[in-house]
């Protein structure tokens, strides 16, 4: 029986380095090459050594899809392709090829640079490995090979975040990567089409939550901004470099727009700069109303919102900065934090989850005095703000996704196991579709029951379809033909061409049987009563007596003997062709049962 | 047990068997071998009344049936079946028949035929459903027998002709579940017997019984609803709507359990469902559908907002739900905190249903999705339901509310309209209050009135809620002096909706202190004028508030009352009798004593017929100065007013004209005289056309007075030329003309001659034959005659009336920078302006605009540049483009609306035009009679432009 194999090396029952391997019809095809952000040794990739002990990774993986430009899901790759060494083709969207290698930049940076690390790949290797990325559109369908094709579905999330389709024959995967079932201020939502794959493997972050409407955080977001601005107060917001940052920029300039305020809006440079311009450049990739008023304007070329410099930090009167890096632990966003803390008109926002361990962690759970480096102790008086902004489809949407797909199977991964289970339970009890959740390492395989398409000559087809009732789209038909598979192809014929194209002649197949019958007559009064019998049953067939003493049923034969010790005992031979198969067997059956007891 | 009791049960089959061959009495067997088949065979038999049997079979349900025995039971029910005469047996019989059809493993083809027989000689209707519904069992077992379908199939055909709904609606849904329902699918694959199939079922939908009607119908929409196809799920949401919009109230099962709940109900949690579906233009479809679905019960009504929150498996509370508690506990804006929301309670993992079968949280939903036709459509839907209830208007208070931060202006607006319809179901809390007013600091003006006019009948609960309200508003005058009439406006409705609120604010809002003398405001500042709006307002119906006034409020009071008297009411004050009651006391409320001069005065004019010309000339005189004046006063009688004034001119002109005393003159003699008869022809003509289209409002026996002036005016016209112009010639084609118009008349008006008495027309008509056949000057002569003699035809008043009026807000006329521009190029002028009472202002408004030079430009706007804020107005708002060659210095444009007309849309021609149009197709010659022509109908604005000679 064909089966898929699904094993993750990476986001098994876990969160962080995605990477999962799907073995299809004989395909070996890699989703993700993520990082995990909390190992800084050798767990922070994937193990590819379970892939192969020794030579090139290209052997065995046919090819790499990564769905996002997230670390968590494209951070390993240059360590994939360079140092241990692929070849093969790798493929994500256009805005994942463009920023991904930002990302992968500023990653090396910090590990490399900054903590000291050595045995890293470097900066030509995220070169040398983007050259062998293949970058697709939306819905266009990739063939990597003969057999093996992709497709790309918006999955919201990030810009350029994709859902991928694998499809071999008729059998096919779809990997979600992280995706978003509502949409938000830049990104739309994610869309599948009813393609029924026969796997889904789903992110499953919020397994158990169901989320307010955003409607309400957004509302609540901007008028804490508008009130401390409108008291002249500054307004902090820490922001990681990507994603929630252009919603935030795009929501408060939105904002600033409708309520023609005039506070001005930083954001503070590098990094983010750069990432700007791609989202300038990939607007097709954005919501209804951005991609709409592109026409009027580049929603993403801010009016209100510009570079921050670090002296602005000290002017007068009300400002809203974004800085990075979003937990406050360090750099420019700690330096203004310090800046700003002490007096109670500003504000700071964490848009995001905190490390234990980091000043925003410390300020949200109501520290209101920190130590700061040099004994030096800093007090908050400035409000502290925690505002959850999350990309992640809840529980509702995952559900969402696989009515609008429907699946046979569902496969979760990127999510903690008990929360997993939750779901599990649900989705089987919803769908009565089977759902698997295997840890890192663990192979599941699912049993797929494809179908295979057969060529058939029309002459064949019509003949076929003449007969019995008129043809039905979704009801099986028995047919009469010859199987032959040949170079890779299946093809239904006529017995006759099938003969004839291999060059074979036909055999005649008969099957006799013997039927043992008690009855003391004669021969020919038994075959007589036999005769008799048959006549009255199959009504609707020509049964002929023939002056042999023997019966014929259309082409069916019976004859009659007595049994060579026990004369009461008749021997009835049946022999029929195998085309008569069907007929010959019902006659033996019947022949079994004896003969009535009084026909005469 | 299990096992044991399979065992014995096959022990009986086998032994079954020998008892044919070996003859074995089958009394023996029985006692030795009880097996259920056998017991229920005895019991059955036993049993002597129908209610004894009908007791066994019951026991006999309640125990399971093995597989292997199946059959044998079946038989002997069978046997049963045909030997008993009462129907409830019978019917107890065919149920268990498809009850144990139903048994996991047991292939029923074997009692088909046996249960089709059955149906051959039963009578009783409740059993043939009954035998019916049995076989839909044993059908849907066997879906992969394309012949035992198409046997079921023809059998239910046969039936479908029965008398009894119940039996005709079993046979439909057999032939629902089993005739293969496709579509969409490539037709030419499609078989004959799946069409005939839809032929069938469509046929029923005619059927005499609604319950027929409905299961036929549902036996096509339901499947259809998971659809592979968007435009076949379209389509099926729409059955159902229309299904559950002629049967609201017929009850339907719920599968798999054994509850009913009413067909609308149903409907609406499909429909909800379809809420998120994978299309968007299915999902604008089902929103837009739910809104319509008024008679849905409550509990699934509220179902729609609800949308049960949980994180890590534990309760949440939504952050409407914190709002609303933050709130009855005191504590207003208070702080996020970090964990505020944190979860509260376990969640019973069972018990959560993330995928509901029903209306849960479609709108939820709905208003969250990414496209705004959907959220516009969900927005739409949730005004009209909260329209006709208005506990699920409280309930989707907080929804409407966030929609006013939409992204799209066009979905805020929206939800502020719908926001306004519902607002005599609703009160605002403070806090939805604090986010209504937030908007108002919107950019887009179309938002900020609104929203103005959103608060004008909003209820507010508290008195923090009204102070909250007038700071935000005058925070947005100070940030938009443009908006100062709608704030103005909206404060009036405020104050006097809530005079109780506002009292204990006076003194505050005054700044009046008990002790000292507070610095008197300034007269002239918007902001102040605002506030005094508000109390002033509220002091109409709160008699103690004027206690609390200062002298100078007063004072600004009696000026306010003059300079605004739209927006100050009168005020019953001490020491200040005149001003407040300078009618008499007698008078009633109810009879609007200016409504009364109006009338009384108009009786006047009408009942001198006979005073010398002099006289009635001054008394018209006066009485149309009266009036203008009452329309200047009284605005809500501006347009009866006006329009009988223009009436009374008209007249007035007339009677001047044939005051001429010099007709009798030769030709030559008077040039001058003529210039004025004409003159006042012309003006006649002009009045009547304005009369005619520039008022709504206007009926058909108003519009005959106006079309009799006309022919008067061109009765007129025709004696005037005649005595000026030399020759006989152009008089013919005149004549013959007027003859025609005179002829169309009676065929428009024939109701109305009868009303007409002794008038021109009424006498005109008595000459006709005698018109029609003499020359063009005894024509003119008798035309001046009856001109002459004519009675002075009364107006009749109608109810309502009003004027159309345009105010040009922008541009305002006071730059005395000039718009400059490179000529040859265009400027585009942003024009916004405010029509009121325009009937179909897409088709009448156009914008002119007059150059220096006498060129006049007409433009007309787009349809989409007109907004409707509400009843009976409208707002242009309009980008015109100007072009001009170059200038030697700045010279000013003037810009104007006009209201274009056409005679031939008159409303009296049209339904005339109806109502003659089978009788005589060529009885109107409409398009000689149309008179294209426009009325300005707005002061015109001077713009300052400059076009610069281009640059080379």
């Amino acid at each position: 029986m064909p089966e898929i194999k699904v094993t993750p090396l990476g986001a098994g029952q876990d969160v962080g380095r995605s990477c999962i391997l799907v073995s299809i019809a004989g395909k070996n095809v890699m989703l993700d090459c993520g990082m995990h952000m909390g190992y800084n040794d050798d767990r922070r990739f994937p193990d590819f050594s379970y892939i192969t002990q020794n030579g090139r990774l290209t052997d065995f993986l046919d090819c790499v899809i990564i769905s996002h430009f997230h670390l968590d899901h494209c951070g390993a790759l240059p360590y994939f392709s360079e140092m241990v060494g692929y070849d093969g083709p790798i493929y994500m969207t256009h805005p994942t090829k463009a920023i991904c290698p930002i990302l992968l930049e500023d990653y090396r940076k910090i590990t490399v640079d900054k903590k000291g690390e050595t045995n890293f790949f470097t900066s030509q290797m995220i070169k040398d490995c983007m050259k062998k990325v293949v970058a697709v559109h939306l819905h266009q369908t990739v063939q990597v090979d003969e057999e093996l094709e992709i497709k790309a579905y918006y999955a919201g999330h990030v810009l350029g975040a994709a859902m991928f389709q694998i499809k071999v024959g008729c059998e096919s995967v779809v990997y979600t990567g992280d995706y978003n079932m509502t949409p938000d201020r830049h990104l739309g939502a994610a869309w599948i089409d009813k393609c029924r794959p026969d796997l889904l493997i789903s992110e499953s972050t919020y397994a158990t939550t169901i989320r307010d409407s955003k409607r309400c955080r957004e509302r609540d977001f901007l008028k804490k901004v508008h009130e401390t601005v409108e008291r002249g107060g500054k307004v902090l917001i820490p922001v990681f470099a990507l994603g929630r940052a252009q919603e935030l920029c795009i929501l408060l300039e939105t904002f600033w727009e409708r309520m023609n305020l005039k506070a001005p809006i930083y954001f503070s440079t590098g990094l983010t700069e750069k990432a700007n311009h791609y989202y300038k450049l990939f607007i097709t990739w954005t919501n209804q109303k951005i991609r709409k008023t592109f026409v009027q304007r580049n929603m993403f070329e801010f009016k209100h919102i510009k570079a921050f410099d670090r002296a602005f930090a000290d002017n007068p009167g009300p400002m809203v900065v974004f800085a990075t890096p979003g937990m406050l632990h360090a750099g420019q966003s700690l330096q203004i934090f310090r800046k700003w803390a002490g007096n109670e008109k500003n504000m700071v926002i964490m848009p995001g989850y905190c490390v234990q361990g980091t000043v925003g962690h410390k300020i949200l759970s109501g520290q209101r005095k920190l130590e700061m480096e040099g004994r030096q102790i800093l007090e908050v008086k400035m409000q502290v703000e925690y505002m959850s902004f999350s990309a992640h489809a809840d529980a509702k949407g995952i559900m969402q996704l696989i009515r609008q797909a429907e699946p046979r199977n569902v496969l979760l991964v990127h999510g903690e196991a008990k929360k997993m289970e939750f779901l599990k339970q649900k989705i089987e009890q919803e769908f009565h579709v089977s759902c698997y959740m295997p840890a890192n390492g663990e192979t599941t395989t699912i049993f797929t029951n494809p179908s295979i398409p057969v060529d058939i000559s029309l002459g064949l087809l019509k003949r076929e379809t003449a007969i019995g009732l008129l043809p039905d789209v979704k009801k099986p038909k028995l047919m009469h033909g010859t199987l032959i598979m040949k170079d890779n192809s299946f093809r239904l014929v006529s017995p006759e061409q099938a003969l004839k194209e291999l060059g074979l002649a036909e055999h005649q197949l008969r099957f006799t049987c013997r039927v043992h019958i008690q009855d003391p007559r004669k021969e020919h009064e038994t075959v007589l009563r036999v005769y008799n019998h048959l006549k009255g049953i199959l009504k609707d067939y020509s049964v002929q007596h023939l002056p042999d003493g023997s019966i014929t049923v259309e082409s069916i034969l019976i004859q009659a003997t007595a049994h060579s010790e026990d004369q009461g005992t008749k021997v009835l031979l049946v022999s029929w062709t195998y085309q008569d198969e069907e007929l010959g067997s019902y006659l033996t059956s019947l022949l079994k049962k004896g003969l009535p007891q009084s026909t005469s | 047990m299990a096992a044991h009791l399979k065992k014995r049960v096959y022990e009986e089959f086998t032994k079954v068997v020998q008892q044919q061959h070996e003859d074995l009495s089958a009394k023996k067997l029985r006692l030795t071998k009880p097996s259920k088949s056998a017991a229920l065979h005895v019991d059955l038999c036993k049993a002597t009344s129908p209610a004894d049997a009908l007791q066994y079979l019951l026991q006999f349900a309640r125990k399971p049936v093995e597989v292997e025995s199946v059959e044998g039971v079946v038989r002997i029910l069978l046997e049963h079946y045909y030997k008993e005469n009462d129907a409830s047996v019978r019917l107890k019989i065919a149920s268990l028949l498809g009850l144990l059809s139903k048994t996991a493993g047991f292939s029923p083809d074997c009692i088909m035929d046996d249960a089709i027989n059955t149906l051959q000689n039963e009578k009783s209707h409740q059993v043939l459903a009954q035998l019916l519904d049995t076989l839909l069992v044993i059908g849907t077992k066997l879906t992969e027998n394309p012949s035992v379908r198409m046997r079921l199939v023809e059998v239910a055909c046969k039936h479908l002709t029965d008398s009894s709904h119940g039996v005709r609606n079993k046979c439909l849904q057999l032939i629902g579940c089993l005739g293969p329902v496709e579509k969409g699918v490539a037709k030419e694959v499609e078989s004959q017997a799946a069409k005939d199939v839809q032929k069938i079922i469509g046929d029923h939908f005619n059927d005499q019984d609604p319950r027929v009607r409905t299961a036929a119908i549902k036996a096509m929409a339901c499947k259809l609803l998971a659809d592979d196809y968007e435009q076949v799920r379209s389509a099926a949401v729409q059955l159902i709507w229309v299904l559950s919009q002629l049967y609201p109230e017929s009850i339907v099962p719920i599968p798999s359990s054994n509850e009913e709940i009413r067909l609308v109900d149903d409907a609406f949690g499909k429909i909800c469902h379809m809420v998120s579906d994978g299309s968007w233009v299915v999902r604008v479809q089902a929103a837009k559908l739910l809104g319509s679905m008024q008679q849905v019960s409550s509990h699934f009504l509220e179902q729609t907002l609800d949308k049960k929150l949980m994180s890590d498996l534990r309760r949440k509370r939504t952050a409407h739900e914190r709002a609303k508690e933050l709130y009855s506990s005191g504590e207003f804006s208070s702080g996020r905190k970090w964990g505020d929301d944190a979860p509260k309670e376990e969640i019973d993992t069972g018990a959560v249903n993330l995928i509901e079968s029903g209306a849960c949280g479609a709108f939820v939903h709905g208003l969250e999705d990414e496209m705004y036709e959907v959220r516009i459509a969900a927005v739409e839907a949730l005004c009209m339901l909260a329209q006709s209830s208005p506990s699920f208007a409280e309930k989707c208070l907080d929804f409407l509310v966030d929609m006013f931060n939409d992204e799209i202006e066009e979905v805020r607006l929206q939800s502020i309209h719908t926001m306004r319809k519902i607002s005599n179901n609703i009160t605002l809390r403070e806090d939805q209050l604090d986010t209504v007013l937030a908007v108002l600091e919107d950019s887009s003006r179309d938002i900020r009135e609104a929203l103005h006019e959103l608060l004008c009948c909003t209820n507010v609960s508290t008195k923090e809620g009204i102070h909250l309200a007038l700071v935000e508003l005058l925070k947005n005058l100070t940030k938009y002096p443009t908006d100062r009439e709608s704030i103005w406006k909206c404060l009036k409705f405020l104050g006097s909706r809530h005079p109780t609120l506002v009292l204990p604010l006076v003194p505050e809002l005054l700044s009046t202190h008990p002790f000292f003398d507070t610095p008197e405001p300034d007269m002239d500042d918007p902001a102040y004028i605002a506030v005094l709006v508000l109390i002033f307002n509220a002091a109409k119906s709160c008699p103690t508030m004027p206690a609390l006034f200062s002298d100078h409020t007063f004072r600004h009071y009696a000026y306010l009352r003059d300079s605004l008297s739209h927006l100050v009411p009168p005020l019953r004050l001490p020491g200040r009798k005149l001003v407040s009651s300078p009618v008499s006391p007698s008078i009633t409320p109810h009879e609007d004593p200016s409504q009364q001069f109006l009338h009384q005065s108009l009786e006047r004019v009408y009942n001198l017929q006979h005073l010398d010309p002099q006289g009635i000339q001054e008394l018209l005189e006066f009485t149309i100065r009266d009036l203008q004046r009452l329309g200047e006063l009284q605005s809500e009688l501006a347009g009866m007013a006006d329009f009988t004034a223009t009436y009374l001119q008209c007249q007035l002109l007339l009677i001047k004209a044939l005051q001429e005393k010099l007709w009798n003159v030769a030709a030559p003699l008077y040039l001058k005289q003529n210039a004025l008869a004409s003159a006042a022809a012309k003006q006649i003509l002009e009045e009547t056309y304005k009369m005619e289209f520039m008022y709504s409002g206007v009926e058909s026996r108003q519009v005959v007075i106006i079309h009799h002036m006309r022919l008067q005016a061109k009765a007129l016209q025709l004696i005037v030329t005649a005595r000026t112009t030399r020759g006989v010639e152009p008089l013919f084609g005149m004549c013959e003309k007027f003859l025609q118009e005179v002829d169309s008349f009676q065929r428009c008006f024939i109701s109305e001659l009868p009303h007409m008495q002794g008038s021109f027309v009424d006498k005109l008509l008595d000459l006709m034959p005698r018109l029609v056949t003499s020359k063009p000057s005894e024509v003119v002569k008798i035309l001046q005659t009856t001109l002459r003699q004519s009675t002075f035809l009364h107006l009749p008043l109608p109810e309502q009336l009003h004027r159309a009026t345009a105010n040009i807000i922008e541009p305002t006329g006071e730059s005395d920078n000039p718009l400059r521009f490179t000529s040859g190029l265009v400027v585009a002028l942003d024009v916004d302006a405010t029509l009121e009472h325009v009937q179909d202002p897409q088709g009448t408004v156009k914008v002119q605009v007059l150059y220096p030079d006498g060129q006049a430009q007409l433009i007309h706007p787009k349809p989409a540049d007109f907004r409707n804020p509400g009843p009976g107005r409208h707002r242009l708002i309009t980008q015109v483009y100007l072009s001009h060659t170059a200038w030697t210095e700045p010279c000013q444009i003037e810009v104007r609306l006009l209201l274009a007309y056409n005679s031939n849309r008159s409303k009296a021609s049209a339904k005339i035009l109806k109502s003659t149009w089978s009788e005589s197709l060529e009885a109107l010659p409409q398009s000689e009679n149309g008179i294209e022509g426009t009325i300005p109908f707005s002061k015109p604005v001077k713009v300052y432009i400059m076009p610069k000679p281009a640059r080379r």
